[in-house]
């Protein structure tokens, strides 16, 4: 009897992920939730530039490596050439989605583009190294806040399920994290429902998972996780913010 | 034969895209080549295509891309400071080799500019566009009837050696009426098995990217993208001549610049002077023997052009300098007279020696 398996969806070769990072975890979950839905072989996933860059080489199902922030604009076109038959998730990073693509971010939520969005917020910019992202907490130390983010100097970390939330356009937004077995079972229940959403026709759902670095953060794998809790989620508490349909039935 | 319709240069690109089989639009609002937007909002609705209205330049060439990914034929149009911001894309789709249409109906530069007729994107369409090592294949129409015939040959080059094809007009193209003919024999698309389509389990996955960080590698994929331009120097370049067989003084240009200079050479055969033109068709590749050819007899070479001068670096390169080349331009928006042109072949005629 096997007790324990990688998912078909997800492939068999090495990552090149830090020790601690999290990305494993998401990965595995999104590769679970497309064998479970049984649509590996109609979902073509678009990987970022980030950390995540090479997501390409990860997953079993077509693959597309957009540029810097543009993956929800790709997807888009990728969705609309056979949107009965395509099933389209892009992976993105907070710097990708939240800053250099915010436009794309935003505005793809405000068509309710019938795509599925797994939004990785670390708070830093990890493959380059660890710079201040757009949702690096003030008095965050990094490569190029190395006094702490003043946010008298550079601004305030942007919440984008919150902001998001204000729209009319997207279907469903919710933050959850991975930073222990009880909220990897949450953010699998959130990412299921992202791709159900889809596979619906219901729209635009994001999954913004409050994650680590412990590489660029300079902590153990272990005190990262912690940081997680007394750190990020007070600033991005986590949550459903949207989702229209069940406030239809509710209502 | 069939009917002609009087037409906007910029509607029969539109009508020719759909002709050739393009069912996704993507594109931002900007003079003088919103016609083509409004031509497939209107039309696309009804034939199961797809316009949409990106919320930048950047989104759309990026929605290109996807469906360019799934293998379809996709295309965008913009005028020249759009251009400039799709860079980004279009180095990305060189990159990943996807086969795409572009469409610049150019206006006066740099910057902001204006929005009257320019060809001063030429070094930007020719030379590459973006960052990286590559080319697109670059058509220049000089009629409405070229405008959507060239529209459907640049559908069918992207596809047959996956590069994005650009056709390179400029305000006037765009803008001005002339009857057309849209009677196009369309080739069969050749077979994508690259394309990101969904594996239906059947196959390993595709896999777009244009992302190569063992340089070893990278270096070989720039070497074999380069293999496929060579075919494509060697096999498309296109061009037209007129009154060159006995020409001393060539002028050199396309589009606009070309119907111009050819009422310039009809007065100048008039005064004696024998006058011809080359017009090439395609700015990249650039139909080099034509040019080498005539270098043997001719007296001087004349680019007209509607920029500070750009293509006349590729016809001094393709006639290795043996003749004067000299300028004959207008620019920000301005279109050079067939006075204007016959002043600089009376001028030319000067230079050189007897050959």
């Amino acid at each position: 009897m096997v007790v324990f398996d990688k998912p078909h969806a997800l492939a068999d070769v090495p990552m090149h992920y830090c020790p601690g990072c999290l990305h494993g975890v998401v990965h595995r979950l999104v590769a679970e939730v497309i064998d479970e839905l049984g649509i590996e072989g109609r979902t073509i996933g678009i990987a970022p530039v980030g950390c995540s860059v090479m997501a390409y080489n990860y997953f079993n199902c077509d693959m597309i490596e957009a540029a810097h922030g543009r993956a929800p604009a790709v997807a888009t076109g990728v969705k609309r050439s056979d949107p009965e038959n395509n099933i389209v998730f892009t992976y993105q990073g907070d710097g990708d989605l939240a800053s250099i693509g915010m436009a794309e971010t935003v505005h793809s939520a405000a068509r309710n583009e019938n795509i599925t969005v797994i939004f990785i917020n670390n708070a830093i910019y990890g493959m380059t190294g660890g710079q201040m992202a757009p949702t690096s907490l003030p008095g965050q130390v990094t490569q190029t806040s190395p006094y702490g983010r003043d946010v008298n100097h550079c601004g305030y970390p942007i919440r984008v399920c919150e902001m998001l939330s204000e729209l009319e356009g997207p279907e469903y937004l919710e933050r959850v994290t991975v930073n222990n077995v009880k909220n990897i079972k949450n953010a699998k229940k959130a990412i299921k429902k992202a791709f159900q959403n889809q596979i619906d026709g219901k729209g635009f759902s994001l999954v913004e998972v409050v994650s680590s670095c412990p590489t660029n953060w300079g902590m153990t794998p272990v005190d990262a996780l912690k940081w997680i809790d007394d750190n990020m989620l007070p600033y991005y508490p986590l949550g459903v913010y949207k989702d229209r349909s069940a406030s239809k039935e509710e209502a | 034969m069939a009917d002609k319709v009087l037409m906007k240069g910029n509607e029969a690109i539109a009508e020719a895209a759909i002709l050739a089989g393009c069912r996704h639009y993507f594109g931002y609002p900007i003079t003088p080549q919103t016609e083509i937007a409004a031509y497939m909002a209107k039309k696309m609705p009804k034939i199961g295509g797809c316009f949409l209205q990106a919320e930048s330049e950047i989104a759309a060439i990026n929605m290109v891309y996807g469906v360019a990914s799934t293998g379809k034929r996709v295309m965008t149009s913009s005028s020249s400071p759009g251009i400039s911001l799709k860079g980004e894309g279009l180095s990305y789709m060189a990159g990943s080799d996807l086969p795409a249409l572009v469409v610049n109906v150019q206006r006066g530069g740099p910057g902001l500019g204006g929005i009257q007729p320019s060809q001063s994107d030429y070094f930007q369409a020719t030379k590459g566009g973006a960052h990286g090592d590559f080319h697109m294949i670059v058509l220049a129409p000089a009629s409405v009837q070229e405008m959507a015939e060239l529209t459907v040959k640049g559908f069918e080059l992207a596809d047959k050696y996956r590069m994005t094809s650009m056709i390179l007009a400029d305000g006037t193209m765009g803008q001005m009426m002339e009857p057309v003919e849209l009677d196009f024999d369309v080739k069969e698309r050749p077979a994508t098995p690259w394309a990101t389509t969904g594996t239906k389990m059947e196959r390993e996955h595709n896999i777009v990217n244009s992302l190569s960080l063992v340089a070893e590698e990278l270096e070989r994929l720039n070497f074999e993208r380069y293999e496929r331009y060579k075919a494509v120097e060697e096999n498309e370049a296109m061009y037209e001549e007129f009154m060159t067989e006995d020409a001393d003084i060539i002028v050199a240009a396309f589009g606009i610049a070309s119907r111009v200079s050819k009422n310039a050479i009809v007065e100048a055969r008039k005064q004696g002077i024998k006058a011809g033109l080359i017009r090439p068709i395609t700015l990249w590749p650039f139909p080099k023997a034509p040019f080498e050819k005539a270098a043997k007899t001719a007296k001087a070479f004349i680019s007209v052009e509607l920029s500070m001068g750009q293509m006349i670096e590729d016809v001094k390169l393709a006639t290795g300098c043996k003749v004067p080349v000299t300028l004959c331009n207008r620019a920000g928006g301005m279109i050079p007279s067939p006075e204007q042109v016959l002043e600089a072949i009376i001028e030319a005629d000067k230079l050189g020696g007897a050959k």
